[in-house]
């Protein structure tokens, strides 16, 4: 592979891993060597180029050849910051700038036994419950974010439930990026949630903007979802067109593992979401559904990977997409099933909504099969609004855009109807009845 | 003042003639039946009629209430009063019926320049008007046609039409496909519905339907001309004959003037 970066952009990367290596002599020896391998793999492999297979359409050289500050603090929050970002009911979590920040998360009424805590805290007091699962299933080898996230993080979240308990009230976990106007700034929040046997959690993930200016937040997330324990996901991306959002969400299933995410995008200007799930264990179900809504000339990538290890696993993938303006979006959808797998059921769809003739999409299912006895189904589209559909509200008395608008709504409904946690869901919907032209009439008929 | 004067219609879609000429007059508190076999017309006339624009019309006019209805919007028909039920309604996903048919009745209200009404006045009035086609509830809630059976959608177009009060209706083949019962009912909805400041132009394959919804007048459209006008006897002549007696004169005969 080919550097593509000059030896001082390395270097940049290089140097403040080396400036805060020192700072975190207290981590496990293990997690230490990890960091190391990850910031020399990132050297070798560098930034990716749209020469490569996996980044053909998403091209993060404006991230490469920007200067950030990779030490943001956490400061310049206050509570009015995140009324927008709150659930009633939830468990709140606050993460500025990649440090989760203790007077805006609710870190005690939690059920006993139920850990939720900075992760940076907890690899300094007791390490040995994080280093079991840490760094062990996003791999950075082929992967420069991941790499990053692995030798730069300095803190994120740490939430483990312990076998049989059921988290009654969902975990909301808001990422603020706060940036700094000129001085472009960059973030590695990285998340492990550990869901153990029997046990169940929902857990809300938010990215959101206060204040103005470029930045980059790179976060990783591990979830470990252990035999039958039950863990719902939700991740809104709702950052400012500035950011630029590389995410990484690495899923490990084992027996009767049960895990949905919702990923909903529509904010950031270049983003990319992989997600990628190992069903490792026998009858183990992941769901991963998605919508993204995106304008202007917003980017976002979404690159699926479901890996079917263990026979009688089912993975059912829908992800749907509005595109206006010139925005554009990649659906990347890999589908492996290993030697062994046999009955994997897998079924995966990506459908595109294109309100713009300027606008494009990528679609790429890709199936690899090692299993003789297995379902695997997939279908992707790209198209317009149906005419006749605009013609059936309008001949009711409804006006040629709310037409549309409802139509595009009606195109999204099945994502928001599967949204559990209510205040997720209200958040969609307001977001779809501001966006859309006559949004009040939408409002009004849903 | 008529209702609807179509005067000398043709309309073309994709390089296709489809309607070659057509002449119709409805006047209020009439109920026209069109009949015609498969390929004639029908449809076209009903969608040229509510305004879809793939349909272009190349000459002749359309006039509604006296005023020329072919640059309007479709929904500006609807909002005059005009009101097509479709031959296949479409499917609206994540858009309830009931709350659909209140953003459409207030768009109407609104250009009448009458209150909008508000949930509970509308919701007493809804109430109503399922009963004329004996709607259940449940449909009420479900998003629109979404999983509705064939007789289920045909009746959920009939229950739109009596909570939008058109002056004008215009149905598209709301017949086919029915059972006897769902037909008794969309009938009965369509029967309760008439009065003297109403009109109908009920499109159909079958004279069965015209058993139940008796028409004032009946044309025969055949390879986009009016081949043939008459009272209800002409369908039931239709129902003998077929249509082959009246295509053998279609290219020659003129249009007959009701």
């Amino acid at each position: 592979m080919t550097p593509t970066m000059t030896a001082t952009d390395h270097d940049r990367y290089l140097v403040d891993f080396e400036t805060h290596e020192t700072e975190l002599a207290i981590e496990p020896e293990r997690l230490r060597q990890l960091r190391r391998q990850a910031i020399d793999r990132f050297t070798v492999l560098g930034f990716p180029t749209i020469k490569m297979e996996e980044w053909r359409f998403t091209n993060v050289a404006p991230i490469a050849r920007t200067e950030f500050n990779l030490s943001p603090e956490s400061a310049g929050i206050v509570l009015g910051d995140l009324a927008p970002y709150r659930y009633a009911d939830s468990i709140q979590l606050t993460v500025v700038n990649g440090h989760l920040v203790r007077e805006f998360s609710d870190l005690r009424c939690l059920p006993e036994g139920v850990m939720v805590c900075s992760l940076a805290e907890c690899l300094a007091n007791h390490p040995d419950k994080i280093d079991q699962y840490l760094g062990k299933y996003a791999k950075f080898e082929e992967h420069a974010f991941v790499a990053l996230n692995t030798a730069l993080f300095r803190d994120g979240v740490f939430v483990y439930v312990p076998k049989g308990v059921v988290v009654e009230r969902p975990i909301n976990l808001v990422n603020i990026a706060r940036p700094t106007g000129d001085q472009p700034i960059a973030m590695f929040p990285r998340n492990l949630f550990v869901a153990c046997e029997s046990s169940q959690v929902t857990l809300v993930e938010q990215f959101a903007t206060v204040g103005e200016g470029p930045y980059l937040t790179s976060p990783v997330t591990e979830v470990v979802v252990e035999d039958n324990a039950v863990v719902d996901h939700y991740k809104l991306q709702r950052e400012s067109t500035d950011a630029f959002h590389m995410a990484t969400f690495q899923i490990h299933l084992g027996r009767y593992g049960n895990f949905s995410s919702h990923s909903i995008s529509w904010g950031g200007g270049l983003v990319r979401n992989d997600v990628n799930a190992v069903l490792d264990g026998e009858g183990s179900e992941a769901t991963l559904n998605g919508l993204y809504m995106v304008e202007g000339s917003q980017l976002v990538d979404n690159h699926m990977r479901v890996d079917h290890a263990q026979p009688h696993c089912d993975s059912h993938e829908l992800y749907k997409g509005i595109l206006e303006g010139k925005s554009r979006a990649v659906f990347n959808g890999r589908i492996y099933v290993h030697p062994g797998a046999q009955k994997t059921d897998a079924k995966q769809t990506n459908r595109n909504l294109l309100v713009s003739p300027d606008a494009i999409c990528n679609s790429n299912p890709q199936l690899e099969i090692f299993a003789d006895d297995v379902k695997c189904t997939h279908g992707s589209t790209v198209g317009q609004l149906d005419d006749l559909g605009v013609f059936y509200l309008r001949s009711r008395g409804i006006g040629e855009e709310a037409a549309r608008s409802l139509l595009t709504y009606a195109f999204a409904a099945d994502i928001v109807e599967r949204i559990k946690v209510k205040p997720v869901r209200q958040d969609l919907e307001e977001f779809l009845f501001r966006r859309l032209p006559k949004g009040d009439i939408v409002r009004q008929a849903v | 003042m008529s209702f609807l004067e179509i005067k000398n219609l043709h309309v073309e879609a994709e390089g296709q003639k489809i309607l070659k000429g057509v002449n119709l007059t409805v006047n209020p508190g009439e109920v026209h039946a069109i009949m015609g076999p498969n390929g004639s017309g029908k449809t076209t006339l009903a969608q040229v009629l509510a305004g879809r624009e793939e349909y272009e019309i190349t000459e002749g006019e359309i006039l509604y209430k006296g005023e020329d209805l072919i640059e309007r919007a479709p929904e500006e028909r609807a909002r005059e009063g005009l009101f097509l039920a479709f031959q296949y309604p479409v499917e609206i996903p994540g858009v309830s019926n009931v709350y659909f048919l209140k953003a459409a009745l207030n768009a109407i209200r609104k250009h009448r320049g009458e209150d909008e009404m508000d949930a509970m006045d509308f919701l007493t009035y809804v109430r109503e008007k399922m009963k004329v086609v004996k709607m259940d509830e449940s449909l009420l809630n479900r998003p629109v046609n979404e999983g509705f059976s064939g007789g289920e959608k045909k009746r959920n177009e009939i229950f739109h039409m009596a909570v939008l009060d058109p002056t004008m209706a215009v149905l598209d083949e709301t017949d086919s496909g029915l059972d006897i019962d769902a037909l008794k009912i969309v009938s009965d909805g369509v029967n309760s519905l008439r009065d003297e400041n109403r009109a109908f132009m009920v499109i159909t394959h079958y004279q069965r339907l015209l058993n139940y919804i008796v028409p004032d007048f009946v044309h025969v459209l055949i390879d986009g001309r009016v081949v043939r006008s008459g009272d209800k006897q002409l369908a039931l002549e239709l129902e003998d004959k077929g249509y082959a007696w009246l295509e053998e004169h279609s290219e020659t005969s003129e249009p007959v003037a009701v």
